[in-house]
């Protein structure tokens, strides 16, 4: 493998594993906050795609598909908190895990009556349609670039948010001790809806910047969820540089686990899972105890 | 009324089923049967062990697998020698997945059980074997022959129906016998408390890995029966949807008693049936009727027993009236 080849590829890995750190932050966000299991995080991530198809399609502008389509997220992730998630606060695992496949099953009705079954394609915006070429016969496509430096930037936002601002200082004291929090007059109803439906819209974006590079299918949540999950505990849960750590490093081994071994390049990232269980059981940024 | 008059109403009316009812109701019977012990073998590891599984559809899954290939062609197999292979598989298969998994709790055991179970998932629709994404045939039912002679033939919806009763029965008589014992004890008391179980020198990761294998085990009797009863295996009878519905079938049942997930396979299975025949979106009915379920009744259908017969001790609602949700509506 030359150079160049070998850029690319990390190119691509870098990329996959920013939007698999997009989907999965929102999910270690719920569970280090709200101490809820989200199964149907995958669906938002799905349904996010299906939403930037729609109001593509219908509108021709791929950023208001964006910026609608995590709108409509926030929304109705403020709405099922309030209605559902709420309920499972301090509940058994199994109660939450089960409750969120039921959201799961409505989730996938509802896509299947407002957009069908069928795969779809979204065009990537025209201005950043082109490709960069390489060499003579490589070259990459600016969107996945593109798609680099905005989950960066996102990133970055929702660090500077947990580790900066007032927000985030909520936040980690709620993950922390949460009676504590209470008592120093925090009113987690309200922390909890907000983190629930960010969670959400993130899960959805992740699902939006993906649609343009990938094609949009029904079954796509589902593939997601489990990346998430390995992520999730690869890195530790709750953990949002945990979250990090594991999105790129499962972006590195599928990657390039697809290029070395691709017979078994499925396999790869639950080979390395169970390497990790072994080594440190509660993640690599994990705490002792959950 | 007493302890032993539900069940053995029960036994004597599953063995009565067939003559009195056209043969696709025997072959529904035998297929809710068969979830019914794929729900009590989960229920083993979820229930009794406190470890709650997402991946014990790759279990079922996986022993199906093993009748599909192990089958030769289009004559059938030997049951005597694809069951135990089918069954040997699942338990290797749990005992893996089992040993990785167990070093973690809560949640992230239910994480990392989803996702070894989606690989096993993925091993099979990805690469080649036995049809990759679109399955394979078992075309054949297994039976039994000793020299050409042929013993029992599981073509025969009637004999089928009574085999996997049997091994239904068998799964009732060793979970009960089981959880009563020591053994049963000894998981439970993992399950209620850890710290203490392990401070009183209960061997608490080999107990729960036993328990969690025996549990894949049974799931690998239930897999093989659904494999030659519908004579199709495909990678989705590995899928996670599948285990999470058994789980629903569970929690529907009762985490605490043996019996209840087969009752609560029969319920679900029974109104996917009616929902099916009824509406085109039955999974958007299905979803809310769970969501319902679990918000309304945390400990499971039983919990409307005592509205029916009136007041009796039993420990699940007990236990779960410590949730405040629960004890709002309820109390």
């Amino acid at each position: 493998m030359d150079l160049v080849t070998f850029g690319v590829q990390l190119l691509n890995a870098i990329q996959y594993g920013m939007v698999l750190f997009l989907v999965a932050s929102g999910l270690t966000l719920v569970f280090g906050i709200l101490g809820v299991i989200n199964l149907a995080h995958g669906a938002f991530y799905m349904l996010g795609a299906y939403l930037a198809y729609w109001i593509a399609t219908y509108t021709g502008s791929f950023l208001l598909a964006m910026v609608l389509g995590v709108a409509i997220a926030f929304a109705v992730g403020l709405v099922l908190e309030n209605v559902f998630i709420r309920r499972l606060y301090g509940r058994d695992h199994l109660v939450q895990v089960l409750l969120s496949f039921g959201l799961i099953l409505v989730i996938d009705e509802v896509r299947e009556i407002l957009f069908g079954k069928d795969v779809h394609a979204v065009a990537p915006p025209a201005w950043l349609s082109g490709s960069i070429q390489l060499t003579d016969n490589l070259s990459y496509p600016v969107y996945r670039l593109a798609i680099c430096g905005f989950c960066l930037i996102v990133a970055a936002l929702i660090f500077f948010v947990i580790t900066r601002t007032k927000i985030g200082m909520i936040v980690r004291a709620g993950a922390e001790n949460r009676e504590m929090t209470q008592v120093l007059g925090i009113k987690f109803d309200v922390v909890n809806r907000y983190v629930f439906a960010v969670g959400i819209a993130l899960a959805a974006l992740g699902g939006i910047v993906i649609a343009p590079i990938s094609t949009v299918f029904p079954g796509m949540g589902d593939g997601m969820l489990i990346l998430s999950f390995v992520v999730v505990v690869l890195g530790g849960i709750g953990s949002v540089a945990g979250a990090a750590v594991g999105a790129l490093l499962i972006g590195l081994t599928d990657t390039f686990g697809k290029v070395f071994f691709p017979s078994v390049s499925s396999i790869l990232i639950y080979v390395l899972m169970a390497a990790v269980l072994l080594w440190r059981p509660n993640g690599i940024l994990g705490r002792r105890e959950v | 009324m007493r302890g032993w008059l539900i069940p053995v109403v029960l036994l004597a009316t599953a063995l009565a089923l067939p003559f009195v009812v056209p043969t696709y109701y025997v072959q529904f019977a035998s297929k809710a049967l068969i979830m019914g012990m794929l729900a009590m073998a989960l229920n083993l590891a979820v229930g009794h062990g406190g470890m709650v599984s997402l991946c014990h559809a790759a279990f079922f899954g996986l022993a199906g697998y093993v009748l599909a290939l192990m089958a030769p062609g289009y004559d059938p197999a030997s049951l005597l020698l694809t069951l135990p292979a089918a069954v040997l598989a699942s338990a290797a298969a749990a005992l893996v997945i089992g040993a990785l998994a167990l070093r973690t709790r809560g949640v992230y055991f239910i994480m990392v059980t989803l996702a070894f179970g989606e690989m096993l998932f993925f091993l099979f629709h990805d690469t080649g074997i036995a049809g990759g994404s679109d399955g394979a045939y078992v075309n054949a039912k297994p039976e039994i022959a000793i020299a050409g002679h042929q013993l029992l033939d599981l073509a025969s919806p009637l004999a089928f129906y009574f085999v996997v009763l049997a091994f239904v029965v068998a799964t009732v008589a060793l979970l009960t016998m089981l959880v009563n014992a020591p053994f049963g004890h000894a998981l439970a008391a993992a399950r209620d408390n850890e710290r203490r179980a392990r401070s009183l020198g209960f061997p608490i990761f080999r107990v729960r890995l036993i328990a969690f294998v025996l549990s894949g085990a049974l799931a690998g009797i239930a897999g093989y029966f659904a494999a030659a009863q519908f004579g199709f295996v495909a990678p989705q009878m590995l899928g996670w949807h599948l285990s999470a519905t058994v789980l629903v079938m569970v929690l529907i049942g009762g985490l605490r008693s043996v019996t209840g997930p087969l009752i609560g396979a029969l319920v679900l299975i029974v109104l996917e049936e009616v929902l099916k025949a009824s509406t085109d979106y039955w999974k958007l009915v299905e979803g809310f009727i769970i969501i319902l379920i679990l918000l309304a009744l945390p400990g499971g259908v039983r919990q409307l027993w005592p509205l029916i017969v009136g007041e009796r001790s039993d420990e699940a609602p007990q236990r779960r009236a410590r949730s405040p949700v629960a004890e709002g509506r309820h109390g």
